[in-house]
């Protein structure tokens, strides 16, 4: 159990492990924790929970303790904070089986004082015994700043955490120490030195925070640090349930998930998808009023009915028999689904209940249909029924909800701002949605739709914005049409493709024009060489006549000084001066010489 | 005046726990010499006793008797602290 480097007094097990691959982890059990940290808490280390009264640490560690029973880690709850009798009546209040786990009562009576210096060697000399007697693999120290605040002074504080720590690595142990610390708040008075100093010496950092707003409660859960891991570092919903605390998270559940891909009932946008979206995925299309937010919607509907999928769409804004009217004029037909029963239309009135209603009433019809295809439209309308933060919260369950059940979610959304890079939805859904289809107006003397794809998880996409055409033929995308960089609609398109066909025809004469002239240049050229060759043949005649002439000259010369030596040797022969010449060359010199 | 009766619970030779042993014996012998017990647990050679009292830090001093019970963390280094703590008013001397 023990490593015999971590036995020495004062090491501290400190990052030791080989970096290139992952800390090995336990699971929390915490629906949602154990995906946002890629799969729980630092085995055998410390993992430290803040937050506010009433955040819900004891429940996170309690949750820790009981799952770590089911995986054969038997645990103990060290309550420091409350007694063990309040410890127990909370865990009994979960749907959670209990064995395994263990709790200690250490909590200070309310009246204790401190006089002098004290250490936490007594109570971990008392663990141990407890640990070993156990074979217990995690623990949960629940709330050290109880004890914390009874030490006095803050070097004193320090030295005891790093005692308390050092411990907790040489028995390797999975642990969980939560703390009274706000991170949104400055530092109190009471949080002194040695509790900011807590976060610094352990591996994994979560913080709880708890608020009410409009009435509304509203947790959120966020990891601050988690060394030699990765994690999501976004602040995540959680709720207390019956099984504990569930973490809202868009992260894959353990079980398959679907790979096939379905139709958005719009074939070019199903082009620029790859082919469509995943089943079981959601899709967020965000968009002003009018830009066919609904129209795309209703174009899904048909796509899953024709299938033989069944479908609930639930409407916000409209009754749903106006919008199956309203779909007719643009060739989408629902009528002959919602007769079949295929397709079930529901109206919901925005106010008729707060948004955890409309979820639970949502949850029902899908399950009463046993519907696999969701239409919410808008799904804003959420964010009109109590507290905004408490429909966020409201709005990412159902969200994950529907992605447990493998349901395709098809949901509508007015955007925040006019631009798509800022404006994720009020609901700020559109970091849990898998694919974000955005439509907007483009204008230019008037309004055309344009279709961009700003996210699509698991499947590659077209960059490209296009034209969103309704027609009474129905529902189409222009192919995409480019100038300068920007993506042309409606007449300005026209306009630009018209100016562009001049262009073209003013080019073509010019280069028509430009053929022509270097044509009669070539023609000229070639005259000329013609011409010039003509003078070439003649002058070679030229030179040929004259190398005979010349030759002939030559021979005459030599057969005249052949006789000239002839009449002079017999002269230079006799007073002999000269040897008779034997080459041609000699006599030259001799004429020279002459 | 019936006596007064504590519970030191210690780990040890520990410097805390040795102080809290000699600081609580001295004080009992100047102020009260004749009224006074003193149980002494060692938590390392007991640990099942603070499992059972619930008591985890060491040094920690119970005083029983006489009521209310009160409950002092730390090596006892301050008497008069301490005197004043458990409600001691000298009339016992």
């Amino acid at each position: 159990m023990m490593n015999d480097e971590l036995k020495e007094p004062g090491r501290m097990k400190i990052y030791d492990e080989n970096p290139s691959h992952e800390i090995s982890k336990s699971l929390s059990g915490i629906e949602g924790f154990d995906q946002i940290t890629r799969g729980g808490l630092p085995r055998g280390r410390v993992t430290l929970v803040t937050g506010g009264s009433g955040s819900g640490k004891t429940v996170f560690g309690l949750q820790t303790l009981v799952t770590g029973a089911s995986l054969d880690e038997p645990g103990l709850f060290v309550a420091f904070e409350e007694s063990s009798k309040k410890i127990l009546a909370n865990a009994s209040s979960f749907e959670w089986p209990a064995d395994k786990w263990e709790i200690v009562d250490a909590m200070p009576p309310p009246n204790a004082i401190t006089i002098g210096e004290f250490d936490f060697e007594g109570m971990l000399a008392v663990l141990s015994v407890k640990l070993h007697a156990m074979k217990a693999q995690r623990i949960v120290f629940d709330s050290l700043d109880v004890l914390l605040h009874l030490l006095p002074g803050v070097l004193v504080r320090r030295r005891e955490i790093n005692r308390l720590h050092s411990w907790l690595s040489d028995h390797e142990l999975t642990a969980v120490i939560t703390a009274k610390l706000d991170w949104l708040e400055k530092a109190t008075p009471m949080e002194d030195g040695a509790l900011q100093y807590l976060p610094f010496i352990v591996d994994c950092v979560v913080a709880l925070t708890h608020k009410v707003e409009n009435g509304f409660s509203l947790r959120r859960v966020r990891i601050i640090k988690y060394r030699g891991s990765s994690f999501s570092e976004n602040e995540a919903p959680f709720i207390i349930g019956p099984r504990g605390i569930e973490v809202a998270t868009a992260d894959r559940s353990i079980s398959p998930l679907p790979t096939e891909k379905i139709t958005t009932g719009l074939r070019q946008l199903d082009e620029m998808l790859y082919g469509g979206i995943m089943r079981g995925s959601t899709m967020m299309i965000t968009g002003n009023p009018g830009t066919a937010k609904t129209t795309l919607s209703g174009a899904f509907a048909e796509a899953a009915a024709n299938r033989g999928e069944r479908t609930l769409y639930v409407a916000f804004d409209e009754s749903g028999e106006e919008i199956v009217r309203n779909l007719t004029s643009v060739n989408i037909h629902l009528h002959e689904h919602l007769d079949s029963g295929i397709l079930q239309m529901h109206s919901e009135y925005v106010g008729s209940g707060g948004a955890e209603e409309h979820f639970q009433h949502i949850k029902a019809l899908v399950r009463r249909q046993r519907a696999i295809c969701l239409v919410i439209d808008p799904f804003t309308a959420f964010s009109n029924a109590g507290s905004l933060t408490n429909s966020q919260a409201v709005a990412a369950r159902l969200i994950r909800w529907v992605k447990s059940e493998r349901i395709t979610l098809i949901c509508t959304s007015l955007p925040l701002a006019p631009e798509p890079e800022f404006s994720g939805t009020i609901l700020k859904i559109t970091t849990i949605a898998d694919t974000w289809i955005y439509l907007s107006f483009s204008n230019g003397g008037e309004r055309n739709r344009g279709l961009t794809i700003i996210k699509s998880r698991g499947t590659n996409h077209s960059n490209q914005t296009r034209e969103l055409v309704l027609a009474s033929s129905g529902l189409s995308l222009a192919a995409p049409y480019t100038a300068d960089g920007k993506v042309l609609m409606g007449t300005m398109r026209w306009q630009k493709e018209r100016a562009e066909d001049e262009e073209r025809a003013r080019l073509n004469l010019e280069y028509e024009h430009q053929h022509a002239t270097i044509e009669t240049e070539i023609d000229e050229l070639e005259a000329r060489v013609q011409t010039l060759k003509r003078n070439i043949a003649t002058k070679q005649l030229e030179q040929s006549g004259r190398a005979e002439i010349e030759n002939l000259r030559h021979r005459d010369e030599e057969s005249r000084r052949a006789d000239m030596i002839r009449l002079r040797q017999s002269d230079e022969v006799r007073s002999g001066k000269l040897a008779p010449l034997a080459s041609t060359k000699r006599p030259l010199v001799e004429e020279d010489q002459t | 005046m019936s006596g007064i009766s504590f519970i030191l619970y210690t780990s040890g030779r520990l410097p805390n726990s040795v102080q809290a042993v000699a600081n609580l014996e001295a004080m009992c012998l100047a102020h009260f010499p004749d009224h006074y017990r003193i149980e002494i647990v060692d938590l390392l050679q007991d640990p099942q006793r603070g499992l059972a009292d619930g008591i985890m830090v060491t040094p920690t001093l119970v005083k029983l008797t006489p009521e209310p019970k009160q409950t002092i963390f730390g090596n006892l280094s301050d008497v008069f602290q301490v005197l004043r703590a458990i409600g001691w008013n000298g009339k016992a001397e």
